[in-house]
């Protein structure tokens, strides 16, 4: 297969990014489309025709979250349930035009070419995305049972990797996907019940404080997740959220 | 050199208790005056810092990643394994234990093995603490499964995504400290070289590590009273693997450059449910998970034809009749079944396609089938435990699992070898210990499933912050370490040396295309079966290879900026050496066990045949210099509790 690629190119932060155009050809079909980069990589080396084009990557499984791309104007490009790294070339056409960009959003800087520092979200979750307990004097693993249903869909929620396609295809750049994922998984569990409206309160200010939007309830976010995290995780971080606001122990901190 | 194991006085049951007593502790105050490195933010590198920072030390953890969240932990899928016997089906810690040494073919370490069974528990409490959201039954009881190597089940789960829940679990206890400040994050950064400083006594200690930061290229130094490697395996060293791509084994050979001894190297792990490889461009292989064995059967056809038939498109998996399938992993291992160790499912796999019985357009792959378990328990059932595995495999081949069987073939997987540690976790440099798939000490010559999450967890939640002070609590005298001495100096210069030399090749290769050269030479000759010939062979190969990439090898772009290219020959220089000492290492071992399978030495069925006589030590080596021969010490393995036996699977 033969494509035609239009790549965001940015030597840094504060440079001016631009796209250029290449063209890959005999790409096979189950080449995976990181793997095609690969490739094309290769090309930009050998023939001495640009600085290879930078783009984040690891585990090429979709577990580690590492990668993501803007594909046609898709996060994660244009198959359901995948990351970029798992998205193949028998997805597209033969002779294809293929415009790729980096995520777009205030809160995700870009670093080079295709690669942008996500540590917003990592410092999302410091603000509390976690349940308070050092390591020993726990309970037995068993001491509290925990309804089937409820660790299933806390699991749900959990399988989010923190990729940033929500904040992507968000057209307010919003991380309530993410956010609400981490809220609901551990609001669902009894062990989580202790912090729970701590944890709203300073997850949510902390995602404010950092630059993203608000949630004008698009679903966006929904429809391009990898791991098809499903927008009730929302409502229940809305939900967490009101219970906070009503419950009266205590106000908001500043 | 004297390898001191340091192993606790007393019965096996009680040498890790006996150590807690009698250890050295470090009093809250004194605490907040010592500075912790961990590089790492895998299982063991995060459980280890949160645990650190939670005591009151300082700690920097550092990532190459751009969060510690991506950590390759992340990908492993089956379960953890735990010694609850929760199930009531005969499980106890002395079985975990026994199970975990039988597995590793008795090549590891009694107490460390002993005390790895013990805390096993204390990790699952410790973990559903955390509100990691494990597998339930219907009572809201936790639920097991069975893994490889065991006659229980033991293993806990959160659907295929085990690693990704733990490292979350880890990852949170982690952002906790970072958000106390007990704990400083350093993401993007890559370590390249270690720092040692001699003592009053002038005696060498590791104090700090130069990194590299990946976002500027810029050299940074960081200094500390001791510092934990947590670095994973170095799997990568064959190209292609189930490792990550960025998974690299350079910190670790770093520290063994500098003196830390490097133990085992030749047990590599080559797991036998992956997905097998279909071209040259490849990048990585995708493992399905050893917990599809709990219900998938493996098989090929048993007549030539068949496989032959397939092999040219022909006839698909579901022509072959019932009767002209080879379960052969039931026919060889009726006790264990599909469910054999890794080593032992891999290297039959590899025998039924050399011998022509191979399906798939290669012949290098075999089937696991599901069509049973789907009769028996019903499509929900099995989509339930199995379906994001599912999901995955058919993005990748194109081809829907429910239907057809899978096809699998061996990868390699994890590296069982690492640097030399004592019961500490220390090496062979004071001050330095490592942690996880870093270090050599519990999985012998094979690691059974879903004991690699047991591991890294165990010791970064509950040995490194009891045995760290038996450290630390010498060093509380010593004050801060200052970062501008001739020691720091020179350890920058010889990692922008290094850099600078790559950069000044100026060469017509990429990086990759001289890893996969590797890689192919490691896989074909110091893969899954070895002899004294492929290995003096890949031994010549090796260093041609490292030759001509030192001459000819590309490095595009400046030192000093955002630069994947140089990360990775950074990375591939230090995997010719390893490449080196893993051969070696296969060569001087003239026996087959676990992981490590010997031509020459195998019983008249097939299976690994031990050298017990001459070989019952743990091989550490010791670099001399670029492309020397290293030396060999030996650990000798003195069990006193289990009883030696030949593995069996059979009955």
């Amino acid at each position: 297969m033969n494509f035609t690629l239009h790549i965001w190119r940015q030597e840094n932060a504060k440079a001016k990014g631009h796209f250029e155009t290449y063209k890959v050809s005999d790409i096979s079909p189950d080449c995976s489309f990181l793997e095609m980069l690969d490739i094309l990589n290769e090309q930009l080396i050998n023939d001495h025709i640009a600085h290879p084009v930078c783009f984040d990557n690891d585990c090429r499984e979709g577990i580690c979250g590492m990668c993501g791309l803007y594909i046609n104007g898709r996060p994660h490009g244009n198959d359901d349930g995948v990351t970029t790294c798992q998205l193949h070339m028998r997805k597209f056409q033969d002779g294809d035009e293929i415009w790729i960009e980096p995520w777009r959003a205030k809160a995700f800087p870009v670093i080079r070419d295709l690669v942008v520092d996500r540590s917003a979200f990592d410092k999302i979750i410091q603000a509390g995305g976690y349940v308070s307990v050092t390591t020993g004097g726990v309970p037995d693993a068993n001491a509290i049972p925990v309804p089937k249903r409820f660790a299933d869909m806390a699991m749900d929620a959990a399988e989010c990797i923190g990729c940033g396609a929500c904040v992507a295809a968000c057209k307010n750049a919003s991380a309530m996907l993410f956010v609400g994922a981490k809220v609901a998984h551990l609001a669902m569990l009894p062990q989580g019940q202790v912090e729970a409206q701590e944890r709203v309160k300073k997850m949510v200010c902390r995602m404010d404080e950092l630059g993203f939007g608000s949630c004008t309830n698009t679903y966006a976010c929904e429809a391009e997740c990898p791991k098809q995290i499903k927008r009730q995780n929302i409502a229940r971080l809305n939900r967490e959220w009101i219970k906070q606001l009503f419950a009266g122990n205590h106000k908001p901190e500043e | 050199m004297n390898l001191d194991s340091k192993i606790p006085e007393g019965p096996l049951s009680e040498k890790w208790t006996n150590y807690k007593i009698n250890q050295k502790l470090v009093n809250p105050a004194n605490k907040r005056k010592l500075n912790i490195i961990v590089v790492g933010t895998g299982l063991a590198g995060a459980s280890a810092a949160a645990s650190l920072g939670a005591l009151g030390f300082n700690v920097d953890i550092f990532c190459i990643q751009d969060s510690p969240r991506r950590a390759h932990s992340i990908a492993a899928q089956g379960g953890i394994n735990a010694a609850k016997n929760y199930q009531n089906d005969g499980d106890s810690v002395e079985r975990l234990f026994r199970d975990t040494i039988k597995g590793g073919d008795y090549r590891a370490r009694e107490a460390n093995v002993y005390r790895l069974a013990e805390v096993s528990g204390d990790i699952i409490d410790q973990c559903v603490a955390q509100g990691v959201p494990f597998a339930r039954d219907y009572s809201g009881l936790l639920d097991n499964r069975s893994f490889g190597g065991a006659q229980v089940s033991r293993t806990f789960y959160a659907r295929g995504q085990t690693g990704q829940q733990l490292l979350l679990g880890a990852y949170g206890a982690l952002s906790r400290e970072i958000e106390r400040g007990s704990v400083k994050l350093h993401s993007r950064c890559e370590m390249e070289e270690l720092v040692l400083v001699k003592d009053n006594a002038g005696k060498e200690r590791a104090r700090g590590i130069i990194v590299r930061n990946l976002v500027t290229g810029k050299l940074e130094r960081y200094s500390a009273h001791a510092v934990v490697l947590a670095t994973g395996g170095y799997g990568n060293v064959y190209f292609l693997s189930t490792n990550a791509m960025n998974s690299n084994g350079s910190a670790a050979w770093i520290c063994h450059r500098k003196g830390a001894l490097f133990a085992n190297p030749c047990y590599v792990q080559i797991h036998p449910t992956c997905i097998p490889v279909h071209g040259d461009y490849q990048s990585k292989l995708t493992l399905m998970s050893e917990s599809l064995r709990n219900d998938g059967r493996i098989w090929v056809p048993k007549k030539k034809e068949d496989a032959e038939a397939i092999r040219a498109g022909q006839k698909k998996a579901n022509d072959i009749p019932e009767e002209e399938r080879d379960y052969y992993l039931e026919r060889r291992y009726p006790a264990f079944g599909n469910l054999v160790p890794r080593d032992v499912a891999s290297r039959a796999a590899k025998e039924r396609c050399d011998a022509g019985y191979g399906v798939g357009s290669t012949g290098l792959a075999v089937y696991l089938d599901f069509a049973d378990a789907i009769k028996r328990l019903g499509k929900k059932v099995v989509e339930q435990k199995y379906g994001n595995l599912f999901q995955m495999y058919q993005k990748i081949t194109d081809e829907n699992p429910y239907e057809t069987p899978m096809m699998i073939y061996p990868a390699v997987h994890y590296t069982m070898g690492g640097l030399w540690v004592d019961y500490e976790l220390q090496t062979t440099i004071p001050g330095l210990f490592a942690a996880g798939e870093a270090n050599f000490s519990d999985h012998g010559a094979n690691r059974l499933g879903a004991s690699a999450l047991m591991q890294g967890l165990a010791d970064g939640y509950f040995v490194l912050p009891y045995t760290l002070q038996n450290y630390l609590a010498d060093q509380i005298t010593l004050g801060p370490i200052p970062t501008d001495t001739p020691e720091f100096d020179e350890a920058e210069q010889s990692v922008r040396q290094r850099e600078q030399r790559l950069m000044d090749i100026k060469g017509n290769k990429t990086v990759d295309y001289f890893h996969k050269r590797l890689g192919h030479i490691m896989w074909e000759y110091v893969g899954m079966s070895r002899n004294e010939e492929s290995l003096t062979k890949a031994a010549a190969m090796i260093d041609e290879l490292e030759n001509e990439f030192w001459q000819n090898v590309q490095v595009p772009g400046d030192i000093e900026s955002f630069n994947p290219e140089m990360e990775k020959a950074l990375r591939l220089a230090d995997y010719f050496e390893l490449a080196r000492l893993i051969t070696a290492d296969a060569l001087h071992r003239k026996e087959s066990c676990g992981g490590h399978f010997r031509t020459e030495s195998q019983t008249p069925d097939g299976e690994t045949l031990r050298d017990d006589e001459h070989f019952m030590y743990v091989a550490a080596w010791q670099y001399q210099g670029h492309a020397q021969p290293e030396t060999l010490h030996k650990e000798e393995l003195n069990y006193e509790h289990i009883k030696i036996a030949t593995r069996n699977y059979k009955n």
